[in-house]
């Protein structure tokens, strides 16, 4: 099935030439209404008017992470905040969170893509789905939610966490479908068997996964233990959210990105040069119909290759292999994105602390862990062990006031951690996915 | 009236508590008495010893985080009862004890408690005016 079938089956020429004029649209837009993008396009020696065709994006400037920051909160919004109806916000590399806003026009864009998405999955209006994406600041929650109600199919707003009682609504509400992290779905599955319940017997026939990488074991496991059929989702804040790209439930090779939307092209992350299709490099999109807070040439990190070849099921848009890794140190731990720079802010907060640590991210059962080994320092050290495990918990709330995720933190003997003269490698991720 | 002890920090793993006895034994320093407080991830070796300078020095020299403190060392007869003179006295001094442990002398006749309080001088001060001995830290590092 295709929610947009006028719009996902576009003959690939009329769908280039649709991108190409939301392109010089919105390139025009930026350039004229934020100073940001006007500075970077004249540095880059490149007006609005140069885009005369598709390969002319190659000469407008990237936007990175860094760029958001710098202009932080609300520095790159296109529309006065009196047009902004929402705002989410996702991880920063340092303290301060990426803060993205979306005009009307953009939550009913952002949940016409979310419909497309349910319904590449093979859902449909008489659907009902668990969606325990976390609700708040993060965009799965919300971003699911408004496109089930666009689908017109029912949601059930369960959000992260109190397992037992997702467990519960799983057996009781007899949800359809389920959206959430492949990590928390094969949880699910651990916990239910756990106390008892048939978990290959609920009604739930599919599940949509996504914000932290996995691979086809992960999914032939979840599929297995869940019974249902597992597809990927691909989505982050900056960019929109959930729902930028998905698996179709035919195809399953691939995740279709709605290119009637953005412009997904993948480069080099060394060089910047564009890699050809079918070729691994880092993901990088420009949003085409944003009104709030369009993005020109934004740099994802994320790695993967792009096919352009036709589907089985009938979209003409390109696809996007499964997400095989980053080009930064970003982790992704519960869904969380986790920068080690920001533990790093966050344990120089701390007095006495000094900057030599090691995390160590491993998956315990179906849950990731994250351990952070602090070296002691003399003016920390005491002789009362309370004053060390004041120390230890105060580092793991601070963790998790600032970060969002729980950490377990062990104090190490000082000058035992390695020593880096040039980047230092701080990260030991031992998760098999 | 207060005794200088040295603390290491060790973490939880064979071999720790052998690296740093072996700096102190190569440095010829002799323990006088120890305690080893242990959590899950991490120990704290309590030391009073013969030349605290220069264990110190042997120590931070292999790198070794440590830390000097004062305790109190409270000499009482070595029969039934003698803690529980001492406890006494604390509690009915509001003195709260954050950590202790004990040797018997090499005579056999005494015994000899080190205490860490919350406040030392309210502790050492309480222990003394009800009559016990609280050793100084050259006897407890000579004995």
């Amino acid at each position: 099935m295709i929610f947009n079938e006028e719009f996902e089956t576009l003959p690939r020429e009329a769908l280039e030439a649709l991108q190409l004029k939301r392109l010089q649209q919105v390139a025009g837009r930026v350039y004229h209404n934020v100073g940001f993008y006007k500075k970077a396009f004249d540095e880059a020696g490149v007006t609005p008017e140069d885009i005369r065709t598709l390969d002319d994006i190659k000469r407008l400037p990237f936007t990175t992470k860094k760029d958001l920051r710098d202009n932080y909160p609300f520095g790159l919004f296109t529309v006065p905040m009196s047009n902004i109806v929402r705002l989410h916000a996702s991880s920063g590399t340092t303290g301060k969170p990426t803060v993205v806003g979306y005009t009307q026009r953009d939550i009913v864009t952002w949940s016409g893509l979310m419909a497309r998405s349910l319904v590449a999955a093979g859902l449909t209006k008489n659907d009902i789905i668990h969606n325990a994406y976390g609700y708040g600041l993060f965009t799965g929650g919300l971003g699911v939610h408004y496109g089930v109600e666009r689908l017109g199919a029912s949601v059930i707003p369960m959000s992260g966490g109190s397992t037992k009682k997702q467990i519960m609504i799983l057996q009781d509400f007899g949800p359809t479908a389920i959206c959430c992290t492949p990590s928390y779905a094969l949880y699910l599955a651990e916990c239910g068997e756990g106390m008892g319940v048939d978990m290959r017997s609920l009604r739930l026939r599919v599940g949509i996964f996504g914000a932290e990488p996995w691979s086809e074991n992960m999914r032939q496991e979840i599929e297995d233990r869940l019974g249902i059929t597992a597809l990927d989702i691909y989505g982050l804040s900056e960019v929109m959210g959930p729902g930028i790209a998905i698996e179709c439930a035919e195809g399953r090779d691939g995740l279709h990105v709605f290119e009637d939307h953005f412009i997904v092209e993948t480069i080099n992350p060394e060089t910047g040069e564009n890699v050809p299709d079918g070729e691994e490099g880092e993901l990088v999109f420009t949003s085409l119909t944003k009104e709030a807070f369009p993005l020109i040439r934004y740099r994802t990190k994320d790695i993967s290759r792009l096919m352009k070849e036709p589907c089985r099921c009938g979209r003409t848009h390109a696809r996007m292999a499964r997400i095989s890794g980053r080009s930064d140190d970003m982790l992704i731990i519960r869904g969380v994105n986790v920068f080690p720079s920001q533990i790093e802010s966050v344990l120089l907060g701390i007095e006495g602390l000094e900057p030599h640590y090691e995390l160590i991210v491993d998956r315990d059962g179906t849950l990731d862990t994250l351990e952070i080994r602090v070296e002691m320092s003399g003016d920390i050290f005491s002789d009362e062990i309370k004053s060390l495990q004041k120390i230890e918990k105060r580092i793991t709330k601070d963790i998790k006031d600032y970060l969002g995720v729980t950490a377990k933190v062990k104090l190490v003997g000082s000058q035992t951690l390695k020593r880096f003269e040039g980047k230092a490698q701080r990260v030991i991720d031992r998760r098999i996915i | 009236m207060k005794v200088e002890q040295i603390s290491v920090f060790l973490e939880n793993k064979p071999g720790g508590l052998e690296h740093v006895t072996r700096v102190l034994a190569d440095a010829d320093i002799n323990i006088r008495a120890l305690s080893l407080a242990d959590t899950s991830d991490f120990g704290i070796l309590r030391l009073i010893v013969n030349d605290i300078d220069l264990a110190e020095k042997a120590l931070k020299g292999e790198g070794l985080t440590i830390k000097r403190s004062h305790v109190v060392a409270v000499e009482i007869p070595d029969r039934s009862g003698g803690m529980l003179s001492i406890s006494k006295v604390l509690t009915e001094n509001n003195i709260n004890v954050e950590y202790a442990y004990a040797f018997v002398e090499k005579s056999g006749e005494n015994a000899i408690i080190i205490f860490r309080f919350n406040d030392i001088d309210a502790g050492i001060a309480a222990l003394i005016k009800n009559g016990f001995t609280v050793l100084s830290g050259e006897k407890v590092y000579r004995l």
